[in-house]
């Protein structure tokens, strides 16, 4: 199983959300995080001072997903998030080993 | 005999001015960081408790007593004695001692609030309140009395010797509160991180609210000097909106300008500017004076905001930038502007065909004014800071005076806040 972490702008988080869904995936986890890559920060002016703000708002996505599906999740992600400018985020996929649902007590593919 | 409508409008004066302080505290703790925002209008709270006291028990009687020499008051007053059936003001617009007594309170303490701008994030509550005493006592009472306390030639030195003109308190509140700013910048030092940590303002709504609050209260601050509701508070009034507006506006256009986007710091900062350099004004000049003394003070305090990061003392929220030289500008440009047609008690400024006379008067009163603030603060603050101290330990200031002092925090919006 993979566990697949976007960090993605804001503003797609409601695209992604409908494009994987109509997907047929079921679940995911959004958070809001802070960071900065090659955008770095931006900059905000108080009474003529500037000041960088370093960490910019990002969207964390994590999705879980079995081993044959990831790619086709990875792909759709990537097309939704893009927008061509700085800042469009990143995705990586982690090997997950176990996953477990609560209610059920369900383990593995069956829990997804 | 008792004029009512004067009464009543002086008596809602006095209301609208109290309500500023409270607005004060909200305009300044959107303007600090989060963590000591409850700290920032704590201080102004307080200073609402500390100067009533004073003001009933003494305060009153000193600022306002028969003059002793033109340079304090005497002790009739003290308890509010020989006040309860006393009438003050011109025959035909008296109102009673209590009203007026009850409205100077109201700026004594605005005085003293504003002061904590300048010490933001860093100063110890008990140093605090033990500063507000003192300085309302050695500092404020006196330069009151000194503008304030007209009694026919007999009265304070400025208003009554001298004869500079100040509407509303543009010595009194603001160069003293500016001068007295930057000599507690001074002596407290700079915030931990000053010029290399980011210490923006955190909640710009907050600030913007308590602008408004100020600008409202603003009214009764300077149409409510005219101790009478009639055509001088008319005139003061529209010249606050006038000027206020103008000053709003001037703001942010030199901020566009300047630095690429006009900003709502900087119109809420433009509009404070301009109620300040109004506010000895506003009964001396005509419209058009007041939005050419606006048009110039938001530009210039826009512009003098930025010296601190040049010269180094961290007056935090800029009470030096904004009121210092706000009033400063209020001052002298009634020595160019004040026009007899708004006032016939006021005086002929320079552009008027008065002369240099009234412009050497004003210049006098803010020589006075910002020396004598500057060095009893400069004097009470090294005092304070040297026996029980003023600032606040490097780990609490980190930490947050929040938490420290008050054990308590601004914020809990995350409704899991409470779990972890």
């Amino acid at each position: 199983m993979k566990l697949i972490t976007a960090i993605v702008k804001p503003i797609k988080v409601d695209e992604i959300k409908d494009a994987l869904h109509e997907a047929g995936v079921h679940g995911m986890t959004v958070s809001e995080v802070r960071g900065f890559g090659r955008q770095k920060g931006h900059k905000e002016i108080y009474r003529g001072a500037e000041y960088t703000v370093d960490f910019i708002s990002k969207a964390r996505i994590e999705v879980l997903s079995d081993d044959d599906n990831y790619e086709s999740i990875l792909d759709l992600i990537v097309k939704t998030a893009n927008t061509g400018a700085i800042g469009d985020g990143k995705i990586w996929v982690t090997n997950v080993d176990s996953v477990v649902r609560v209610r059920t007590g369900e383990i593995g593919k069956e829990a997804l | 005999m008792i004029n009512s409508g004067d009464t009543a409008w002086v008596l809602i004066s006095a209301a609208l001015v109290l309500f500023m302080t409270p607005g004060l505290a909200i305009f300044y703790a959107g303007m600090v960081r989060a963590k000591s925002a409850l700290n920032m209008m704590m201080m102004s709270f307080s200073a609402i408790g500390i100067t009533t006291m004073i003001w009933v028990i003494y305060g009153y009687s000193l600022a306002f007593g028969k003059s002793q020499g033109g340079l304090i008051g005497n002790l009739d007053h003290l308890g509010l004695a020989n006040t309860l059936d006393q009438v003050t003001g011109a025959e035909g617009h008296q109102i009673p001692a209590l009203a007026f007594a009850m409205f100077q309170l109201t700026f004594a303490i605005i005085t003293v609030a504003l002061l904590s701008g300048a010490i933001a994030d860093r100063a110890k509550f008990s140093a605090w309140l033990i500063f507000v005493g003192v300085w309302i006592t050695l500092v404020y009472l006196p330069i009151a009395h000194w503008a304030f306390a007209s009694q026919g030639g007999e009265g304070g030195w400025i208003i009554d010797k001298l004869g500079a003109l100040d509407f509303a308190g543009g010595t009194v509140v603001e160069i003293n509160s500016g001068a007295a700013a930057l000599a507690l910048a001074l002596v407290l030092g700079k915030r931990e991180g000053f010029k290399t940590e980011s210490m923006r303002p955190h909640n710009m709504p907050l600030v913007l609210l308590g602008a408004g609050m100020l600008w409202f209260g603003w009214f009764g601050f300077n149409a409510g000097s005219a101790l009478s509701a009639g055509s001088l508070a008319a005139t003061a009034m529209i010249n606050t909106q006038i000027c206020t507006a103008a000053a709003a506006m001037s703001w942010v256009l030199l901020e566009k300008f300047r630095d690429g986007k006009a900003t709502t710091l900087g119109i809420a900062s433009g509009a404070i500017a301009g109620a300040v350099a109004i506010t000895p004004a506003c009964g001396y000049v005509n419209p058009l004076g007041a939005l050419v003394i606006g048009l110039i003070a938001g530009a210039l305090s826009a512009f003098a905001v930025s010296r601190k990061y040049k010269w180094g003392y961290d007056d935090s929220l800029d009470v030096v930038g904004v009121h210092g030289i706000g009033g400063l500008l209020g001052m002298l440009a009634i020595g160019f502007l004040a026009t007899t047609t708004a006032n016939s008690a006021g005086g002929l400024g320079l552009l008027n065909g008065g002369g240099a006379d009234l412009l050497g008067k004003q210049s006098v009163a803010i020589l006075a004014t910002a020396a004598f603030s500057f060095t009893a603060t400069w004097l009470i603050a090294t005092l304070i800071s040297k026996t029980i101290g003023f600032r606040a330990t490097r780990e609490d200031e980190l930490t947050g005076l929040d938490t420290v002092y008050h054990a308590e925090s601004a914020y809990d919006i995350s409704g899991n806040a409470n779990r972890y």
